[in-house]
């Protein structure tokens, strides 16, 4: 401190100099850890768990790495439970039901969801932030509830077939819950929010003078919106579909009220093989397959995720 | 080109609202329905929510709930802005990529495979170091994984778009980095940290899949009750307790949009004047 030069940039020191230099690790740390823990490590004892063998005990299932008494490290890997995912067909029967309920649904989303998003981003600024409010809402208010209320439409006895038995339309009440249809119409009103947001930032963004360009050449309004609109909302496009098709896959509680004892999709497989079953093992391959199938509609949206921070 | 959507398309968005708004105004209309039978209209009556007043078991989970849904907010409001920092101002560091991939990934994981994969780490946890046993702590912490994603979301975007310039000028004025980032950027994020925090906590509050998987015996959340009477059928009590919490939520959220907005215009008017 003495020879120190009277201007020159005092040099820090003690535990001020260490968090000058690796204070960014105090921030990045924290989460850092608590995710790699508590959300990617669990993968893991999911994976190790598929390779175990139920049993009667706490918890239910066999020890997959144990040291006996004399220091030897046993490492017992069953690849039974995958084989059964293999040979019981409801696994395999669930997998493609789910993928192609999730598949209609968000087909469902997107041809109901575009022209909304579209009016959203031609409507005026001050409209724009109201009709943002708008769709968010739902998204804010409880997904179970929301499914509930929707039940109390369907019902047997509910308000769309009351409306419809007193306008003389049906004779009969209409047959609408424990149905696929039901499925589709409880993911498409659950998650249509996710399917309009994302269209929306992308439409809202859009370059109006792309269109005048194209009106200018001669294109009439509904080939400039398959030339020119179509192609620049892909992003948006692919960003809602795979906020609603990965959700939607793994849904499990829309086909368990919604839907009938066909309606098996993989979540309430899943459900059932560890709640009624108890077969923790056979429940953790499960998830895992799962996983797998999933990684690659996964991998496109984080794909599209980072390329929208980036611009 | 003029800037107004097609009478087409106006009427397919108002179709669109309706279609998400009406099952909860019915909803609503009924949980006054004297009667106890959902297809008859028995008049108008309070007599449901004098009922759920005096449900024990309502009360209890919803007081859990609440308890746990602050708690989980809070936890995941710290953990998620400290991830958007590090991820907006750090552009480079060992395990950027890891982080950033552990915090989209939430949002777009089945409930289902992280509520199964959380609970086999606390199973095996509790047989390694004793740690932590099933109940309120592995559901706060199974809540704060999956909110602190979408805090992180949240604040990010708004970080990203801070004037970097302004906490220059504060430190070049004499203010240590740390002064300057809460002098000068944190009042820019507090309307995005406000939302993220309400968002965190109404997700946690309704989170019924994660919360059935990592709970323990005694400890059920208010969406686990819902779910055990309404999967028995309609019961006009949780008519009572949806239409509550509907308009609570409701209400809560408009309040809040309001309040960013005007925070935002303030910002804005602020920007424009010091500009000019």
């Amino acid at each position: 401190m003495i020879d120190r030069a009277p201007d020159g940039p005092q040099p820090p020191r003690g535990l001020a100099h260490w968090v000058d230099r690796h204070g960014r690790w105090l921030i990045i740390l924290p989460p850092l850890l608590f995710l790699l823990v508590f959300f990617l490590i669990p993968f893991g004892f999911a994976l190790k768990i598929s390779f175990a063998e139920a049993a009667l005990r706490i918890p239910p299932f066999s020890d997959v790495v144990s040291v006996s008494p004399d220091h030897k490290l046993h490492v017992v890997l069953s690849l039974a439970n995958y084989k059964y995912l293999l040979t019981d067909e409801v696994y395999a029967v669930s997998y493609l039901y789910s993928i192609r309920t999730a598949f209609f649904s968000t087909l469902l989303c997107l041809l109901i969801g575009y022209p909304m998003a579209y009016a959203m981003a031609r409507s005026s600024k001050a409209m724009q932030g109201i009709l943002m409010l708008i769709i968010i809402l739902p998204f804010w208010t409880s997904f179970l509830l929301r499914v509930y209320a929707l039940e109390g439409i369907i019902r047997d006895q509910g308000l769309l077939n009351t409306v419809l038995l007193w306008l003389g339309v049906i004779k009969e009440p209409l047959k609408i819950m424990r149905t696929t249809f039901a499925v589709y119409l409880g993911i498409v009103y659950s998650y249509l929010p996710f399917m309009v947001l994302p269209l929306y930032a992308t439409l809202e963004k859009l370059d109006q003078t792309l269109l005048e360009a194209a009106s200018d050449l001669g294109s009439r309004p509904w080939q400039a919106f398959i030339d020119v609109t179509l192609p620049l909302s892909m992003p948006g496009i692919i960003a809602g579909s795979m906020l609603v098709f990965i959700p939607a896959v793994g849904e499990y509680v829309i086909p368990a009220l919604l839907g009938g004892p066909d309606n098996l999709m993989i979540g309430r497989v899943l459900w059932d093989e560890f709640f009624s079953n108890h077969d923790w093992p056979v429940a953790a391959a499960v998830a895992i397959a799962f996983l797998v199938l999933l990684a690659g509609p996964i991998a496109l949206h984080q794909h599209y995720r980072v390329r929208q921070l980036e611009h | 080109m003029e800037r107004r959507p097609s009478p087409l398309l106006l009427t397919l968005l108002c179709l669109g609202i309706a279609f998400l708004y009406l099952p909860m105004v019915v909803l609503i209309a009924y949980s006054f329905n004297a009667s106890a039978l959902a297809s008859v209209w028995g008049g108008f009556s309070t007599h449901w929510y004098v009922e759920l007043a005096h449900n024990r078991q309502i009360l209890g989970a919803a007081g859990l709930s609440l308890e746990v849904a602050a708690l989980a907010s809070t936890g995941a409001l710290v953990l998620g802005t400290l991830a958007a920092i590090a991820l907006v101002r750090f552009t480079r560091f060992r395990g950027r990529l890891l982080l950033s991939g552990m915090v989209n990934a939430p949002l777009v994981m089945p409930e289902i495979i992280t509520g199964i994969t959380q609970l086999l780490l606390f199973v095996s946890m509790l047989q390694l170091i004793g740690w932590p046993s099933r109940g309120l702590t592995t559901i706060i912490i199974a809540h704060v994984a999956f909110c602190s994603a979408y805090v992180t979301i949240t604040v990010q975007s708004r970080l990203a778009s801070a004037d970097r310039s302004l906490e220059e000028a504060a430190m070049d004025l004499g203010a240590t980095p740390f002064q300057a980032f809460v002098d000068v950027t944190l009042p820019i994020i507090a309307p995005a940290l406000v939302s993220s925090w309400l968002l965190s906590f109404t997700l946690s509050l309704d989170d019924l899949v994660i919360s059935s998987f990592v709970s323990g015996p005694r400890s059920s959340t208010l969406p686990m009750v819902i779910y055990s009477k309404v999967k028995l059928g309609v019961s006009p009590d949780i008519n009572a307790l949806a239409s509550l919490i509907i308009t609570i939520v409701g209400v809560c959220v408009l309040i809040a949009g309001v309040l960013v907005r005007r925070a935002e215009r303030q910002r804005l008017a602020d920007n424009a004047l010091a500009a000019g």
